[in-house]
């Protein structure tokens, strides 16, 4: 990838963080932690990867995008908003009644979102579902989940991924969100899903690791899970939780809680900083 | 007397069938043989999909296939697909309102031998109270057909019930020139003094009830009520104001189903007597179907009784 293009990506997943920010600190409660661990992969996603149309949101040929981890819907709805799907205006919306940036994302109500997901393992069995719709009735679309690491424990997840292996399901891309932290403290003490690489590897997947936040890792694994045939891949992103804002990474009190003024005040800054390190 | 099938087998015989006419993908979580949807599978393998024993799974794949614009059949025990994958089909079914329509089959206790764990009494309950869903509940063969395609043309969330046990196909006898449509009960006898609103396995013991009320001078109307939710308020009203009490009968718990369903249009409305016959707040167990029916109270004579019970409150 050209040194222009990751200026250019880094530039909209920092917006996408102030996005993320916003979504909460406005809301007065949220999940910033692991909104920001994936919005790097989310800029690169609908900024250079995925095949979508702002003015079609529901255009049936389009590239499927599944937030299986549905509690960060703050990453999301900022990723959307940038794109264009609606006004980035509308992020101080997000959880009052009046909003339809619900809490989790809603299918339903808002341009862009392709499934309504929020309890953890479902969304990764529709993502299945919206690949196997596309083999069986010839459609060139692919279909991308962002899964969490915590997610990992819930059983659903590992039927998924037994049916994807299984209808080889080439056209499907799962990115795990491993950041390592879950709402009780780490995943490998609350119950260790780990080793996630190994696992996929036994149930028949395309295994890829990554640096989450560095974009020739994801530009490379990306058109790596393009090429890969017969079965479908698995994107192991390691990521650092929060990141970005200093006294969020990799602090597991910030899966679930909003700054207040002060605190909001400073991620801001910090990631007005970061934007004007990249002009 | 009425030809008799069980309406699982309607529901693989409809499945079958209207695969020429519609397209439509079906998928089972390991029971196509028992479910009947292996009669769908062997004549259309590459629309078929078996998920596994893996129910959870299967729905939120079904709804991924239905948000892309495809009608599909997710399949199961009524057990494992109301209860099993219930948080699935709520949030993954339900909130987004996807047509997705389930085939939930071996409800009720004439699952017979299995026993309790099998025996999914609870359906109507669980389904009815996801804003949204439809629930279909067929009384016999010619009804399960037409519930199907009927399913197929609607738009939104669908949970059908079928049932394993052989029940006569009563339906075109009973009445001329049957159609079905969804929300809309149909009349198999009218009468003047008492109304019993049936759905399912339990429809034919209505009618059989009402030959029993009839010999001793009772005139009971009979209603099918093959439509759960969205429950059709306007005629169950229009006939307890002409009878005045009702009895409901379901192969259900009568926590839930059919007979809280009727009674909270009664009550809101024009407030009468309905008695209620189902499975009364216990589990199932195993045993020969006509056993368990006569155990349970699920008997035609157990509805007149009941009948006859809501007739007597009228005078109060």
């Amino acid at each position: 990838m050209q040194e222009a293009k990751i200026l250019e990506l880094k530039r909209i997943a920092n917006n996408i963080r102030i996005g993320i920010i916003e979504g909460v600190y406005n809301a007065g409660c949220g999940h910033p932690g692991g909104s920001l661990s994936i919005a790097d992969i989310l800029a690169y996603l609908y900024f250079e990867h995925m095949n979508v149309k702002v003015d079609d949101p529901r255009w049936e040929d389009r590239d499927r995008f599944v937030l299986s981890k549905g509690h960060t819907a703050p990453a999301l709805y900022a990723t959307l908003a940038e794109r264009g799907f609606f006004p980035k205006e509308e992020l101080k919306t997000f959880r009052k009644t009046a909003s339809r940036l619900q809490g989790h994302p809603d299918m339903k109500g808002v341009p862009g979102v392709d499934m309504s997901t929020g309890s953890l393992g479902l969304g990764f069995s529709a993502a299945c579902g919206m690949a196997l719709s596309a083999k069986v009735y010839g459609k060139d679309y692919r279909t991308y989940a962002i899964l969490g690491d915590g997610e990992s424990e819930e059983g659903q997840v590992w039927e998924a991924a037994m049916f994807a292996a299984h209808y080889k399901l080439d056209n499907l891309v799962a990115i795990l969100d491993l950041n390592g932290l879950q709402i009780d403290g780490p995943i490998a003490e609350v119950m260790n899903p780990a080793p996630h690489d190994e696992k996929f590897l036994a149930f028949g997947w395309n295994v890829i690791t990554i640096d989450a936040h560095n974009f020739e890792e994801i530009d490379a694994a990306f058109k790596a899970a393009k090429e890969c045939k017969g079965k479908p891949t698995v994107i192991i992103a390691k990521s650092v939780k929060g990141k970005n804002v200093s006294y969020m990474e990799n602090k597991c009190e910030w899966h679930g809680q909003a700054p207040k003024e002060d605190l909001y005040k400073v991620a801001i800054a910090e990631l007005e900083a970061i934007a004007e390190g990249l002009r | 007397m009425a030809d008799k099938r069980a309406t699982r087998e309607s529901y693989g015989r409809a499945l079958a069938e209207l695969g020429d006419k519609y397209d439509f993908l079906v998928f089972d979580a390991d029971l196509a043989a028992a479910t009947k949807t292996g009669m769908f599978k062997k004549k259309f393998p590459e629309r078929f999909f078996d998920c596994g024993i893996a129910e959870g799974n299967m729905m939120c794949v079904a709804a991924g296939v239905a948000s892309t614009g495809k009608k599909v059949f997710a399949s199961s025990f009524a057990m494992f697909a109301s209860g099993r994958a219930y948080e699935q089909v709520r949030n993954c079914i339900g909130y987004p309102h996807i047509h997705v329509i389930i085939g939930a089959t071996h409800a009720g206790i004439t699952v017979g031998e299995d026993g309790a764990t099998h025996q999914c009494i609870e359906d109507f309950a669980l389904m009815r109270a996801i804003p949204g869903m439809t629930v279909l509940s067929p009384a016999d063969d010619t009804e399960a057909f037409a519930a199907v395609e009927a399913a197929i043309n609607h738009d939104g969330p669908v949970y059908m019930r079928f049932g394993r046990y052989a029940v006569p196909d009563l339906t075109p006898e009973l009445v001329k020139d049957y159609k079905f449509e969804i929300g809309k009960g149909v009349v198999y006898r009218e009468g003047s003094d008492v109304t019993i609103f049936a759905t399912g396995y339990m429809t034919h013991l209505a009618v059989e009830a009402a030959d029993m009320l009839l010999a001793e001078g009772i005139k009971a109307e009979v209603i099918n009520i093959h439509t759960i939710k969205p429950i059709d308020s306007e005629l169950i009203l229009k006939s307890v104001a002409k009878t005045g009490c009702a009895v409901t009968a379901e192969e259900h718990t009568v926590i839930g189903g059919l007979g809280d369903s009727v009674a909270s249009v009664t009550s809101a409305a024009c407030p009468v007597p309905v008695m209620k016959v189902g499975v009364e707040d216990v589990f199932g167990k195993s045993g020969q179907v006509p056993e368990l029916l006569e155990i349970y109270g699920l008997t035609a004579a157990n509805i007149a009784a009941k009948a006859k019970a809501a007739i007597a409150l009228k005078s109060k």
